[in-house]
């Protein structure tokens, strides 16, 4: 696990090889962060997985967030792994919403690493965050015809109300 | 044992011991040697014959032998699942042969939460099963979305087909499912038509190859705007 100074060094670093790729970096509960560009991504997990002595060479995961009302609103968070130093390194996307029913989009590194294919799948189900170049960018778990975006923040939450007979004072013959 | 002496043993009631079964099993024998006549004869067919109606006797034999859909959604499948073992033991009301083909099968158990991409599959099954054919929704999710209550799951299977039986539990105990199937027995043997097509609007998915019976105005009706649906669809598609 990269400590705070050795997070500062790789962002230092990352920065001088590709200029304004790292926008910040936080260090919270053991868990070291990158925050980047979104156009940069590529670049990144590139020069994280082929620099010798970082060696990121495993994405452990692919996921979104969605920080409404924050700005930037979405996040693409890539959580890497050396393996035989066992360190992790979380780096996130910070996407802003195009708005306007627009979809933001972010380049695929399914080209980097195969295992992002279905994960950046699931990240454009629930989100709706296009992936630049992704080989097969259609839902995966939610039916095809689905309109929307479920996990997004304003999206609403969906089922029906329950009617419990305690109601019944405020709505007298709901039941009828 | 002669005969006379016979029928002073046995009266007409159902035997009461052992020997009374014996008695009765020698008549039968004189029966069927054709050693019986007369008086003898027509008592022997008084206790022996009963009558009933065609219709109570079809229901009865549907009622017992049920033969359930193997179809398994969630975690309330594992609890279906155990109803065949020996210690529920479902066999015990015909209901053991699971069937894996829904043509087969005479009635489903939606076992746990539909999900709007397992609703069509499931509304596929219920129509490929042949009538006459009785639906279970098991568990809260079947029955109302149970804790789902979000933009994935179904509220309630009987937004998309007809259920008759619904067993609360989250899951239910494979007793409260076997209780659940012993209702569906009892609706099968008293009430022939559960009405469920005049509750769910679904007049027109009988079969009507064997009904004597003419569908009625609003059946008809029905039927008609289903396949104008249908072929709107391949219009479109």
């Amino acid at each position: 696990m990269p400590d705070a100074a050795g997070l500062e060094l790789i962002a230092q670093e990352l920065n001088d090889a590709h200029s304004g790729s790292v926008r910040g970096t936080y260090h919270e509960h053991g868990q070291a962060c990158l925050i980047v560009e979104p156009d940069r991504v590529l670049d990144v997990l590139g020069w994280l997985r082929d620099t010798p002595g970082q060696e990121y060479r495993f994405l452990a995961s692919l996921h979104g967030v969605d920080y409404l009302p924050a700005t930037p609103r979405f996040g693409v968070v890539y959580e890497l792994l050396n393996m035989p130093r066992v360190e992790r390194l979380r780096v996130r996307a910070a996407v802003a919403d195009p708005g306007g029913g627009e979809l933001p989009e972010v380049p695929s590194v399914v080209s980097m690493f195969p295992t992002a294919d279905f994960q950046e799948r699931e990240v454009y189900d629930f989100f709706g965050i296009v992936f630049r170049d992704h080989p097969d960018l259609r839902r995966i778990l939610m039916p095809e015809d689905y309109v929307g975006w479920p996990q997004r923040r304003d999206f609403p939450m969906g089922g029906e109300p329950v009617i419990f007979t305690r109601d019944e004072a405020e709505t007298p013959g709901w039941y009828e | 044992m002669k005969r006379e002496k016979l029928r002073a043993l046995a009266p007409l009631e159902q035997p009461r011991s052992p020997e009374e079964l014996r008695i009765r099993q020698l008549r039968a024998r004189d029966l069927l040697r054709g050693d019986l006549s007369d008086a003898e004869l027509q008592q022997y067919v008084e206790e022996a014959v009963m009558t009933t109606t065609f219709d109570k006797v079809l229901n009865w034999g549907r009622a017992n032998a049920m033969f359930p859909l193997t179809f398994g959604l969630a975690c309330c499948g594992i609890e279906m699942m155990s109803i065949v073992s020996p210690r529920y033991d479902i066999s015990r009301f015909g209901a053991e042969a699971m069937r894996a083909s829904p043509r087969q099968a005479d009635f489903i158990m939606l076992s746990g939460r539909v999900s709007i991409k397992m609703a069509p599959v499931v509304r596929r099954l219920y129509d490929q099963m042949l009538e006459p054919k009785w639906a279970i929704a098991m568990g809260a999710c079947s029955s109302s979305g149970g804790m789902f209550a979000n933009y994935a799951v179904v509220q309630g299977a009987d937004k998309f087909m007809p259920v008759d039986i619904h067993v609360p539990g989250c899951p239910p105990r494979p007793e409260a499912l076997v209780y659940g199937f012993n209702k569906l027995q009892k609706q099968i043997l008293g009430n022939p038509d559960p009405g469920w097509r005049t509750r769910y609007n679904a007049a027109g998915t009988e079969e009507w190859a064997h009904a004597e019976t003419e569908p009625t105005p609003e059946q008809r009706e029905a039927y008609s705007a289903a396949r104008e649906a249908v072929a709107a669809a391949r219009e479109r598609s």
